[in-house]
């Protein structure tokens, strides 16, 4: 019997999640719980509706002219939580000359994920923080996988789109970002690094889910910080966007 | 073999241009200089409240006023429409009623000559209103038809102004005597003096045009000689065009290729540098934001924001295989960086997936920058209409030259629907507007019953609306008949009668309610359904699910079948458009509550769009069921308006233009026809209406056309703000 996805939702129109127009499937179920997440709709194991790969493959395939240059993103939620059906969904993709991305926070065991990440076509890691404690107090884990991911994809040549969020009071501190990309500058691996200043265009589903939103006021970071957070990674000789 | 062929000479002359936009020269001190003056004085007529100045004495035509200038010493081409810069004048043949009432309206009074000249003088207007039947003028009053062009100049028909520059007049009056001569070896007709009647009209026109270029100091008899004469002499064949015409859309052509072949010898020679061509393409397009009409408030509310569609289209394939970008489309489109962004005119890039990519690069570049360009597929239309047509007005193709359309304006189809179940009465009137029949009684609506009635009530619709547009353009051609537009194109023309509607997406979607839904109509106390109770959910048109974007494809194609099999106006090929323009905001709010659950008032989507908020799986989804309308049965245009904030389009400046590309590209491959491009934020438009005066040049497209955003009324603004915007980053 097919392995079934647990997916949350598809976006048709996705710009910003790797390489040209990409098709976006948002996977159901998360282990981390980050404080600024902006999908707390994914947490859940539970939620959103059950899918064979080729049912996905389907619904994408319309769209094909579209996605030239661009291709399919896998996020959620976690992807990874499903890595065997990720591994099937992605060789389902490319049967169809489709470019695969996947979006993750590396928050799986490597022993638990490693096949689905060679399936993959490339990898958008967010690396919530290089501090451990930091980490843990922004998404409930240590990072440790995550830094194993990295050095996975570094080994096995899998190009790399490093995300960071810069969140005031917690990821906006220069020394920190200092260190973190003293740390990437080593990595072969990594194309592109984004980072991505915290926004409030989540706040809304925290409340729908009410949820209590810890970053509510928080405000984001300005122009100027956002350059000079940039200019930090791109010293260390970093492709930033 | 016919003397006149503008495609021939530029097929066999004009230089493919692959490069990129590098060698593009910026704004000159003059053009500076210039162009600061004619914003003062679009300030100055915003301040009066949208209009400077106006006519009340003189009836416009080509030579009815001197010579007119901005700064003289500075134009490198001349030519205005009035004696002064933005002064509006009045052409009364079309009705002098709304003349009158935009005088008026203005705090003028329309001269007694002029109101005693139109005591003797029967107008356009009159003519239609001797002749409408009682069903088309209820069908009318109920706006079951709106928008129809029987009190003002129809417009949508582009003269080949290139003719003026490649010719000269003389030679085009040469062959209009001989054309003449065709039509003595047979017997006396309504049709054969109607013919020899409209080409001495024209004969005469021509004559007039040389008059006025004159007064300018022109000599235009012979043909043009180089750059910045081919401009002159066509601008003067359009501006005569626009002096004699206040047609709805005065649309340019197609007349950047062939102005590039000039430019191409004169560079060469050494006549003119960059900087010169440039300079006279910005003064030209300059001349071309200038243009102005007197119009009515009720106008405004329809047509919202000023727009007068100068429509030039570019780029596009020619039937050879190489394509038809040169150094001179570029130099147009860059007139929107040198002079700042603006609506007219209308910038319709005719899009090939064949298109070089350094000008596919380019156009992207300038729409994320100016939000200023529409898009057009050439691969769509290439084929019936070959590489030299243009766009009239927003999204109608023709022949440059050889094809006019009789302009229909359009019906709103979700009153149809709304007519099929009350039995034809109106649900806000209560009025019964078409033959009575059986209305729909059953306490939930059944798909099938609904449909039949809608079948009948779309034939009874295609009847209407036919006969009130042959009143109109028999009317038209008799009273208000475009001298110098038709004087610059062949004598044999194909025509069209290019009808329109209004309301597919409420179509669709009710539709789809009925069916897939438990739809429940509650009834006044005359048993009129004025709102709808709906159970359960359904799928809705703008997420590319076939269950209801074949109700939309099908809804089109019916009412298409039943267009064709009216008579039509001088044996015109009936045809289509699903577009509003601005006009979904007054349809919208003269339609009840409707099946779908839009309720009484609210605005219909724009054009082919979804409506507001209902595509929910993203652009891509609602791209896909636009273009799944059928072209064949939408002849007249299929208009789309995508908007996005420029975030979500790509991360870098580099992405994105070059998703904007993919987009584009795809867009055509899968079939669509036009699409308006936007990449703004809501916020940039929140804030302009609380500071207009901040943002005298946002330019934003709405359904086929571009506006100031500061010019549109409160309500549109409103309507703009409140439809989809691609946000999601």
């Amino acid at each position: 019997m097919a392995v079934l996805g647990r997916i949350h939702s598809f976006e048709s129109f996705g710009a910003v999640d790797g390489p040209g127009i990409r098709y976006v499937v948002f996977f159901q179920g998360c282990p981390l719980r980050c404080i600024y997440c902006h999908n707390p709709d994914t947490w859940s194991p539970e939620g959103g509706r059950e899918y064979t790969a080729e049912e996905i493959v389907e619904r994408i395939l319309p769209y094909r002219p579209f996605l030239r240059g661009g291709g399919v993103t896998l996020t959620g939620g976690e992807p990874l939580l499903q890595s065997e059906f990720v591994c099937e969904l992605i060789r389902a993709l490319h049967v169809h000359d489709l470019h695969v991305a996947v979006d993750t926070a590396g928050s799986i065991p490597l022993d638990k994920c490693a096949a689905a990440v060679d399936e993959a076509d490339m990898l958008l890691l967010d690396i919530k923080a290089l501090d451990e404690k930091l980490c843990r107090m922004i998404c409930g884990n240590s990072g440790i996988h995550a830094k194993e991911l990295l050095y996975y994809c570094e080994k096995k040549h899998k190009p790399v789109w490093l995300r960071h969020v810069v969140v005031p009071d917690y990821t906006l501190n220069f020394d920190r970002l200092r260190a973190l990309a003293n740390f990437l500058r080593t990595f072969n691996c990594i194309e592109r690094v984004e980072l991505l200043p915290f926004h409030q265009m989540g706040s809304y589903k925290w409340e729908a889910a009410r949820k209590q939103y810890a970053l509510r006021d928080k405000r984001t970071p300005d122009a100027e910080e956002m350059d000079k957070a940039r200019q930090i990674f791109r010293s260390a000789g970093l492709q930033v966007q | 073999m016919n003397v006149i062929n503008v495609r021939r000479f530029i097929q066999e002359n004009y230089t493919p241009y692959d490069g990129d936009g590098t060698f593009l020269a910026g704004p000159t001190e003059r053009t500076t200089k210039l162009w600061d003056e004619v914003m003062d004085l679009m300030r100055q007529e915003r301040d009066a409240g949208g209009v400077l100045d106006f006519d009340t004495k003189i009836i416009s035509d080509i030579t009815s006023h001197a010579a007119g200038y901005i700064d003289k010493d500075l134009e490198q081409i001349v030519g205005l429409q009035t004696d002064k810069p933005l002064k509006r004048s009045i052409m009364p043949f079309g009705g002098i009623r709304v003349v009158r009432t935009s005088v008026e309206e203005h705090g003028g009074k329309l001269d007694p000559e002029v109101e005693k000249i139109f005591k003797y003088r029967k107008t356009h207007n009159d003519g239609v209103f001797d002749v409408y039947t009682d069903e088309i003028k209820t069908a009318r009053s109920n706006k079951l038809l709106t928008g129809l062009p029987d009190a003002y100049g129809r417009g949508r028909i582009i003269g080949d102004y290139r003719r003026v520059a490649l010719y000269g007049v003389d030679l085009l009056i040469e062959e209009k005597k001989k054309a003449i001569q065709q039509y003595v070896h047979y017997d006396m007709s309504d049709d054969l003096l109607r013919k020899r009647e409209e080409l001495s009209e024209q004969i005469r026109a021509l004559g007039e045009l040389k008059e006025m270029a004159a007064s300018y100091g022109f000599d235009i008899s012979k043909p043009a000689q180089d750059t910045k004469e081919a401009i002159q002499w066509l601008y003067f064949g359009y501006l005569a065009a626009i002096k004699e015409q206040n047609g709805a859309a005065m649309s340019l052509g197609r007349t950047s290729t062939f102005l590039d072949i000039y430019a191409e010898r004169d560079l060469k020679s050494g006549k003119y540098t960059e900087s010169e061509i440039q300079e006279m393409v910005d003064h030209f397009i300059m001349k071309l934001r200038m243009v102005r009409f007197l119009r009515t408030r009720q106008y405004d509310t329809l047509f919202s924001g000023d727009p007068t569609w100068v429509t030039e289209a570019m780029a596009g394939m020619g039937m050879d295989g190489r394509h038809m970008v040169t150094k001179m489309t570029f130099r147009y489109l860059h007139t929107l960086i040198n002079l700042g962004p603006a609506p007219e005119p209308n910038m319709t890039v005719l899009w090939s997936e064949r298109l070089p990519e350094n000008f596919k690069k380019y156009a992207a570049e300038i729409s994320i920058k100016t939000s200023a360009i529409q898009y057009e597929n050439d691969d769509l239309m290439r084929p019936d209409l070959g590489d030299d047509y243009g766009i009239a007005c927003c999204v109608s193709p023709m022949r440059i030259g050889k094809q006019m359309q009789y302009f229909g304006a359009r019906a709103n189809l979700a009153k149809a629907l709304m007519y099929a179940i009350n039995g034809g009465r109106d649900e806000l009137t209560g009025e019964q507007v078409t033959a009575k029949y059986e209305a729909i009684t059953s306490e939930y609506l059944d798909f099938d019953e609904v449909k039949e009635k809608f079948e009948v009530m779309m034939r009874h619709l295609a009847k209407v609306y036919m006969n009130a547009l042959y009143c109109i353009h028999y009317m038209h051609d008799k009273y208000d008949y475009e001298r110098i537009e038709m004087a610059l194109m062949d004598e044999d023309m194909k025509r069209t009668t290019a009808c329109g509607i209004a309301g597919l997406s409420v179509v669709a979607d009710s539709l789809s309610a009925i069916k897939y839904a438990k739809v429940r109509p509650v009834r006044d106390e005359s048993g009129l359904a004025v709102d709808f109770e709906i159970d359960g959910d359904f799928p809705k048109y703008g997420n590319n699910d076939d269950r209801v974007d074949e109700l939309a494809q099908w809804a089109v194609s019916y009412f298409m079948d039943a267009l064709r099999q009216q008579q039509t106006y001088r044996r015109s090929i009936p045809t289509q458009s699903v577009l509003t323009i601005t006009s979904n905001v007054v349809y919208g709010k003269s339609t009840g509550s409707t099946p779908d659950g839009r309720k009484k008032g609210v605005p219909l989507a724009p054009g082919a769009n979804p409506m507001h908020g209902r595509d929910t799986n993203g652009a891509l989804a609602s791209l896909s069921s636009v273009a799944k309308i059928p072209f064949e049965d939408a002849q007249d245009g299929i208009s789309y308006t995508f908007t996005i904030v420029p975030q979500a389009l790509g991360k870098t400046p580099e992405d994105q233009k070059r998703n904007l590309v993919t987009l584009i590209d795809a867009y055509t491959i899968k079939q669509g026809h036009h699409i308006n491009v936007n990449v703004l934020n809501r916020e940039t438009l929140k804030d302009a209406m609380e500071h207009p005066e901040n943002y005298p040049q946002l330019t934003i497209r709405v359904s086929g056309y571009a506006v100031n955003f500061v010019k549109l009324s409160r309500e549109q603004q409103l309507d703009v703000i409140s439809r989809t915007f691609h946000e999601k980053f």
